[in-house]
């Protein structure tokens, strides 16, 4: 620890919280958060030369080996080598198998199978239950992935946490408060298109949104903002009304019109040009698709005046906008 | 046997990390893509069609490489886009790629063979099906 030769460096907040954070996660976590479950298990009688097999494919270097449903011992590559040494490719498992079996609890946190990797120098623990069932297995890139997806949803929690702007809903009175976002849209301009629905879709979430309900509103907020690069004359605008039981969204343009509303609502009715298609546009399956997400939808077109399309999506009391007092 | 039990009863999970070497595919963007894990598989080529068939936390298999693929992959929850053929789209798009944290890998293999090698691997399809006459 005490290495002399190691450059004094300062340690920032950032460092103290992170390396604290990432220690807390390992006593946080529990083993069967981290350990692989889909594992490969092996039977006592299976030749050395099926183990290699069954490794090459799954990717894996070791496995645990199995009899009447009991953990009986564990194989690695260095095993399989050993065995292979020494000519015997068609000898079985069971002779070549570890059976001083060192194994994790699925219910120890992450912080004891540490240890236990820096103790016994292994590369992998097979993981039973309070039974002593076989559950799966531990190597220590479990670990590290395990920890890494933990520290990947509390940045996300904390950006909801630092972002959550429904207290608005609750903070500001009146006898109906809305948050309304506006985006001008460009006619042609595909190099930014989708990005209104982005930051709409971004809004929502950190507004608290979950994901389905910021995935509905996305999908069809999108493909409405395609619709006004791809078909409109000079572009148009997009408005989205948040309120706390509901939200509205809309999008705005000056032309050139839709002939026949009906015949566009239909899948697979398409003006869009090869060019759009090509692109994975125009398939005619837009409206469908925003009808598909939303609770009410309604078109309204005039030729040479304009559509305006109005798509709403009524919130469950549970995905309302408001503080539930926690 | 234990094995078969697991794949019963557990949702699959495969980490991104092992699909890309299944497909021998080049990672182009993407922040932390090594523990994004992916539940099943999804082929289009018709935005709509991701936006109507793939579910979240699919792998998108696209032979598309303009921004839209990026932009309609955030929309759906896609949760990394694999582009075919050997295709590498335009600096702009991977910028995208990058900004957005969406995976975004090339592949020298066409959509039919990608599909046949990761559900041989146990991947399953993430395509909602078309209900008769209508979607939903």
């Amino acid at each position: 620890m005490s290495d002399d030769a190691e450059p004094r460096r300062v340690m920032t907040d950032a460092d103290a919280h992170n390396i604290s954070r990432v220690e807390e996660l390992s006593y946080e976590l529990k083993i069967s958060d981290v350990m692989t479950r889909n594992i490969l298990t092996l039977t006592p009688d299976m030749q050395i030369v099926e183990v290699l097999e069954q490794f090459r494919q799954m990717r894996i270097s070791g496995a645990p080996v199995v009899a009447d449903g009991k953990l009986i011992g564990i194989i690695s590559l260095e095993d399989l080598i050993r065995a292979m040494e020494r000519g015997n490719s068609h000898a079985r498992a069971r002779s070549y198998m570890s059976t001083d079996v060192t194994t994790v609890r699925s219910y120890d946190s992450v912080v004891t199978a540490l240890e236990a990797f820096g103790r016994l120098r292994l590369g992998r623990f097979p993981v039973v239950d309070e039974t002593g069932r076989l559950v799966g297995i531990l190597t220590k890139g479990d670990i590290t992935s395990g920890t890494l997806k933990a520290l990947q949803r509390d940045y996300q929690a904390e950006e909801v946490r630092r972002y959550r702007a429904s207290h608005l809903f609750e903070d500001i009175v009146s006898d109906r408060t809305s948050l309304i976002l506006r985006y001008r849209i460009e006619q042609g301009d595909f190099t930014r298109g989708g990005q209104a629905s982005s930051f709409i879709k971004r809004a929502l979430l950190r507004l608290g949104a979950n994901a389905q309900l910021a995935r509905r509103c996305g999908i069809a907020i999108y493909e409405a903002e395609m619709n006004l690069i791809i078909h409109t004359t000079h572009g148009g605008v997009i408005w989205v009304e948040i309120e706390p039981n509901q939200i509205s969204m809309a999008t705005i343009d000056d032309g050139p019109g839709i002939p026949d509303v009906n015949l566009a609502r239909k899948a697979g009715w398409s003006t869009a040009t090869a060019e759009v298609r090509e692109m994975g546009f125009g398939a005619g399956m837009g409206l469908k698709n925003i009808e598909r997400c939303v609770d009410e939808m309604n078109i309204e077109s005039k030729i040479g005046e304009g559509t305006r399309l109005d798509m709403k999506i009524l919130l469950l009391p549970e995905e309302s906008f408001r503080e539930t007092g926690s | 046997m234990l094995y078969d039990e697991w794949h019963a009863n557990e949702w699959v999970f495969m980490q991104l990390k092992e699909i890309v070497e299944i497909i021998e595919g080049k990672v182009l963007s993407g922040c932390v893509w090594e523990t994004v894990e992916i539940q099943g598989g999804c082929g289009a080529d018709l935005m709509s069609d991701v936006l109507a068939a793939a579910q979240p936390h699919a792998l998108l298999l696209t032979g598309l490489c303009n921004p839209q693929v990026v932009r309609t992959a955030q929309m759906a929850d896609v949760a990394a886009i694999v582009l075919v053929r050997g295709k590498v789209p335009a600096q702009e798009v991977i910028d995208l790629a990058n900004n957005e944290c969406v995976p975004l890998i090339t592949t020298p293999y066409g959509t039919f063979e990608l599909c046949g090698r990761l559900y041989k691997a146990g991947l399953p399809s993430l395509e909602r099906r078309i209900a008769s006459g209508q979607d939903e």
